[in-house]
Formats: structure tokens, C-alpha cells, sequence
């Protein structure tokens, strides 16, 4: 019980997070129902016009279908690549094994601007940026091996005497995979293909060095609308800065129900 | 026949070592690696050498240090990726362990430590800059307290790093406690029973195994904090206090059309991220790394 006061000062600062933290939404939520507001406590007059006057300045349902098909062409690509490498890093063991397991790791330990910038130089000089498959490819680089960090200990937890038993009643590796691995796999690859999914939607450099004016995610074109603000009124941004959050919010209520956040990321870093 | 034997006995031997058919699934994820991960690197390591102007290979390196508006970058971007990392690691330790045990409202509690990953950085920048601002909600409070003058929170250096602890924090967070709850608290249960105190167990105990598992979180938070681009441009002063290394990097090769130095800057931006994490991951290598608990 000595430790009250230490108890105290850690959820009092919390708190203090939290309120600040409360206040900083508030004021964006509250700018973006607002009539007007300068210098005031509250503003004074409140209008959800804003909102449609966003949605169709800035083109909001294009970005979002673009947004859409990016993260979706993302999830399917990073799990079909993905998914066999993780079984074969999973089961064997050879040769130049913990390279290939450093150069999985790597793309997520780095800072996308460090690989990025390069990556937008190789992609400008085969005139894949500005393009959506240049945004697809570069949002690759970092869900690959995300998908083979995630999957790897999925199917460390699979029992190989189930393929053993397939293969005796004389499934071939084909069969082995649809049949058998695939539904067992189910929860992991769900799991990694919504974590790749909130990752792709939120993911700002990578796309913003690869993105043309037609190949923007609702990130980018956030970040556009707000450098180029002056234009149009703090209130478009903000509502869609708000739009933005909701759908990552829904997204990450989603990844919650499938994934237990404490537990992943415990496998996340400790694939062994 | 003879061959076919060698063949069979070669195949055998290549099997013993764990090199056999099921390694052709590997082949999409290597190529996929090298296409766009490997060669773009080194691509973008060659023409780092290779300067815009001509010279010395070694010019664009040159030209970094010895511009002072570059070299600074340096100083800058550690000066906020060290600081928010440091207390994003530091600040996650208590408040995991207040929340390891089962007590209502823990999963609420959770999520709203893990929202903050949905703001994005233009909501936060926006709401830094509105709530923090000369006229925004704080510094009403804050003359309402008492003070002269509204606080400079935006537009500097604060504005960045409070930025990059709202969006670092929860992540930290995650980490700490997913480390924390993977040691066995049968053991702080054993200590108790010796008689250890409630401090005692935490320095002896709990600290060792949590140590290594807080430095791959830092190294992670470093990471996070030292990519830092949109809310340094947003809320911070980039052409200034707040003019980090991913913008001077950015800014040479896309805005400036200089890749070549823009690459520079950029495996630079990988020295100096490799060195920070090379230096907590040695440190690492001197604690304890067993079985118990002690992930990571």
C-alpha cells in the first residue's frame, strides 16, 4: 500500500493525457460543425455543410475508391507472397535462412523515407510512379513481410504430422495447401490481412513519394488539402481529417475483434 | 544408372541440409524482396556516389556536412526522435503495470490508449494546432490561470514532439504491456514469499526481465519518431527548429529534383537510425536473456 502516491501521480497523468488528448479531437470535431470561429470558446453557429462541401471539393468518393483499391490489391498480393514464404521459413531450415529472415525484417525496421526515396527514384525511372500500380507496389515493401512476421508463428503452431498424415493419405503439396494449411490458417490470415489493411490506409510517406494526382489515398490527399489550405476554409480539412479518423476507427474496431493487440504484438516480436 | 544415383544421392544430400521442394515457396517472397526492397537501396546507395554536378563520388557526403542548414538535420531530428522515444518507453512502464491484472473497464481502458493510432497525423497536427494555438482552448485555460501570455506550443519544436508522443505513445504501450505480461508472475508471487518488498521486486525481478523487451520498444519508438515528415511540416517550422532529415531528403530529391543527394540524405538517415539501434541493441546483449519472461 506504500506505493499509493506513485499510484496516483501515474493515473493523475494519465488523465492529464487523456483530457489534453480529448481537447485536441474536440477542438477538430467542433471546427468541423462550426459556422465560424475565431478567437472564441465555442464557435458561433454550428452546420454540417462542411462536410459536403469536402466531400465534393476534394473529390472524396474518388479518393476513397482509389483508397479502397489500393489497401484491397495490398492485402491479397502481401498474403498470396507472404504466406508461402512464412510456411517455408517456418518448416525448413537451410542454408542463408537468417538473411532472408534480416531482409524480412528490414522494410519494417527501417523508416519508410529511408527506402522510400530510392524506391520512388527506381519507380519514377521505370514510369511505375504517379501510377497506381507504383502506390500498390511501394505499399508492398512494408506489408510482405509484415504478412511473413505475422504468419510465420501461425504456422509454427500447425502440427506437421496433419500434412505428414495428408500426404500418407495421398494428398500432393497442392491439396496439402487448399485443403488442409488453408483452413487452419484462416484466423491468422484474417488477422494479418486487416493489421496490413489499417496499416495500408494510414500509411502516409510511401505513398505520398509514389502517388500521382489520381493515384492518391484519402491520407495523401488529406495531407495535400491541408498544405494547400488558405484556399478553402480550416473547416473542409477538418471534416475530412474526421472522415479519415472514422474510417480508421471502424477499421481498427474490426482488427480488434480478431486480433488481441497484447497478444500479437508478443508474436509478433518473438517469432521463435 | 550410374547417374541416376548420383542424382538421387545428390537430391538426398541437398534434403539432409533442409534444401528441398517446398523451398520454391520462398522464390516469390526472395524476388519480391530484392525487386523492390534490395535493388532500390543499392540503386539508391550508387547514386548517392554519383552527384548531380560531377566530382568526387564522395561530393554529395561532402556537401551535406559542410552545409550547415543540411548537417543540422542531424542534430535536429535527434534531438526530437531521442526525447519522445525516451519518454514514450518511460511513460508506458507505469501505466502497463497498473494495467496487468483483471479489474473492470481494462478492455475500455485499452482501447482508448489505442485510438490515438486512428487520428492520423493531419487530425492531430489540426488538433495540435487549434487546441494548443495562441487562441485555442489550453491557453485560455492557461490565462485563465494566471499566466501573462498565451504559451508557444505550435509552429516549434513542442508542437512536433507532442505530436509524436500522441501518435508514438500507443504503440509503446502495446509493446510494454505485451512484454510485461509474458513474465510468469508466479515469480514476483515467490519473492513476496521470501519477503521481498513491493520496490524490491521491482528492481529485481520485474526490471531485469522487462529490460530487454523496453529496449526493442525503444528501438521501435526510435524508429517511429525519427521518420517523423508530416507533423514536422505541419506543426513544427520547417524551414527551421523542426527541419528533420526526412525533409531535407525529401525536399533534394522530389521538390529540388536531386536524387542523387536526396539519396544521400536518405542512407545517411539509415546510418544514423542503424547507429542508435545498434548501440541499444548491444547494450541489450548485457542483460538477461532466459526463458522466463524476459521476451524479446
Amino acid at each position: 500500500m506504500k506505493a499509493r502516491p506513485v499510484t496516483w501521480l501515474t493515473w493523475g497523468a494519465l488523465a492529464f493525457f487523456m483530457l489534453n488528448l480529448a481537447g485536441i479531437v474536440g477542438a477538430v470535431v467542433t471546427n468541423s460543425f462550426a459556422e465560424s470561429w475565431f478567437g472564441t470558446w465555442l464557435p458561433n453557429g454550428y452546420t454540417g455543410k462542411w462536410y459536403g462541401e469536402a466531400w465534393r471539393d476534394y473529390r472524396l468518393l474518388d479518393v476513397l475508391v482509389v483508397t479502397f483499391q489500393v489497401a484491397i490489391a495490398v492485402v491479397v498480393i502481401s498474403v498470396l507472397i507472404g504466406v508461402p514464404t512464412a510456411y517455408a521459413l517456418a518448416r525448413r531450415t537451410f542454408p542463408g535462412k537468417k538473411l532472408l529472415n534480416v531482409l524480412f525484417l528490414l522494410p519494417i525496421l527501417m523508416p519508410p523515407m529511408t527506402y522510400g526515396i530510392p524506391l520512388a527514384t527506381v519507380l519514377y525511372k521505370f514510369h511505375l510512379a504517379g501510377s497506381m500500380a507504383g502506390v500498390i507496389a511501394a505499399n508492398l515493401v512494408p506489408a510482405v513481410p509484415f504478412v511473413v512476421l505475422t504468419m510465420t508463428p501461425f504456422i509454427e503452431q500447425i502440427d506437421t504430422k496433419i500434412e505428414s498424415a495428408a500426404r500418407m493419405c495421398g494428398a500432393n503439396t497442392f491439396a496439402i495447401f487448399t485443403r488442409v494449411l488453408a483452413p487452419l490458417l484462416v484466423p491468422g490470415i484474417l488477422a494479418a490481412s486487416i493489421l496490413v489493411l489499417v496499416r495500408t490506409v494510414g500509411m502516409f510517406e510511401l505513398t505520398f513519394l509514389t502517388a500521382g494526382p489520381t493515384s492518391q489515398t484519402l491520407v495523401v490527399s488529406l495531407y495535400e488539402a491541408m498544405s494547400s489550405a488558405g484556399i478553402r476554409p480550416q473547416q473542409m480539412v477538418d471534416s475530412m481529417a474526421v472522415i479519415y479518423t472514422g474510417s480508421m476507427l471502424v477499421l481498427l474496431v474490426i482488427a480488434l475483434r480478431f486480433v488481441n493487440p497484447t497478444q500479437l504484438v508478443t508474436r509478433l516480436k518473438d517469432p521463435s | 544408372m550410374t547417374t541416376v544415383v548420383e542424382r538421387a544421392s545428390l537430391k538426398h544430400r541437398l534434403a539432409e541440409k533442409g534444401v528441398d521442394r517446398v523451398l520454391w515457396l520462398l522464390v516469390p517472397g526472395a524476388v519480391f524482396v530484392v525487386l523492390l526492397f534490395v535493388y532500390p537501396f543499392l540503386y539508391g546507395l550508387q547514386l548517392s556516389f554519383q552527384p548531380k554536378g560531377g566530382g568526387s563520388p564522395f561530393q554529395n557526403y561532402v556537401t551535406f556536412f559542410s552545409d550547415d542548414y543540411l548537417a543540422e538535420t542531424v542534430w535536429i531530428t535527434l534531438r526530437l526522435g531521442l526525447p519522445a522515444a525516451l519518454f514514450n518507453v518511460l511513460a508506458s512502464i507505469p501505466i502497463a503495470f497498473r494495467m496487468r491484472g483483471r479489474f473492470r473497464g481494462k478492455r475500455a481502458l485499452t482501447t482508448l490508449l489505442v485510438v490515438p493510432i486512428t487520428l492520423g497525423t493531419v487530425l492531430t497536427a489540426e488538433g495540435l494546432l487549434a487546441f494548443f494555438g495562441p487562441t485555442g482552448w489550453f491557453n485560455r485555460i492557461w490565462i485563465a490561470l494566471g499566466a501573462d501570455e498565451p504559451a508557444k506550443l505550435t509552429h516549434n519544436y513542442w508542437g512536433v514532439l507532442f505530436s509524436l508522443i500522441i501518435t508514438g505513445f500507443p504503440f509503446a504501450f502495446l509493446l510494454t504491456l505485451s512484454y510485461l505480461s509474458g513474465i510468469d508472475p508466479t515469480l514476483e508471487q515467490a519473492a513476496a514469499t521470501l519477503g521481498a518488498s513491493k520496490r524490491q521486486r521491482f528492481r529485481t525481478i520485474t526490471m531485469p526481465l522487462l529490460a530487454p523487451g523496453l529496449a526493442v520498444t525503444f528501438c521501435l519508438s526510435f524508429v517511429l519518431a525519427f521518420s517523423v515528415f508530416p507533423s514536422a511540416v505541419m506543426v513544427g517550422n520547417p524551414a527551421g527548429e523542426t527541419h528533420v532529415m526526412s525533409i531535407a531528403a525529401y525536399e533534394t530529391a522530389l521538390r529540388d529534383n536531386d536524387f542523387a543527394l536526396g539519396s544521400a540524405i536518405a542512407m545517411l538517415m539509415a546510418l544514423v537510425m542503424l547507429v542508435v539501434i545498434g548501440v541499444v541493441l548491444i547494450w541489450r546483449t548485457t542483460l538477461y536473456r532466459g526463458a522466463t519472461g524476459g521476451k524479446g
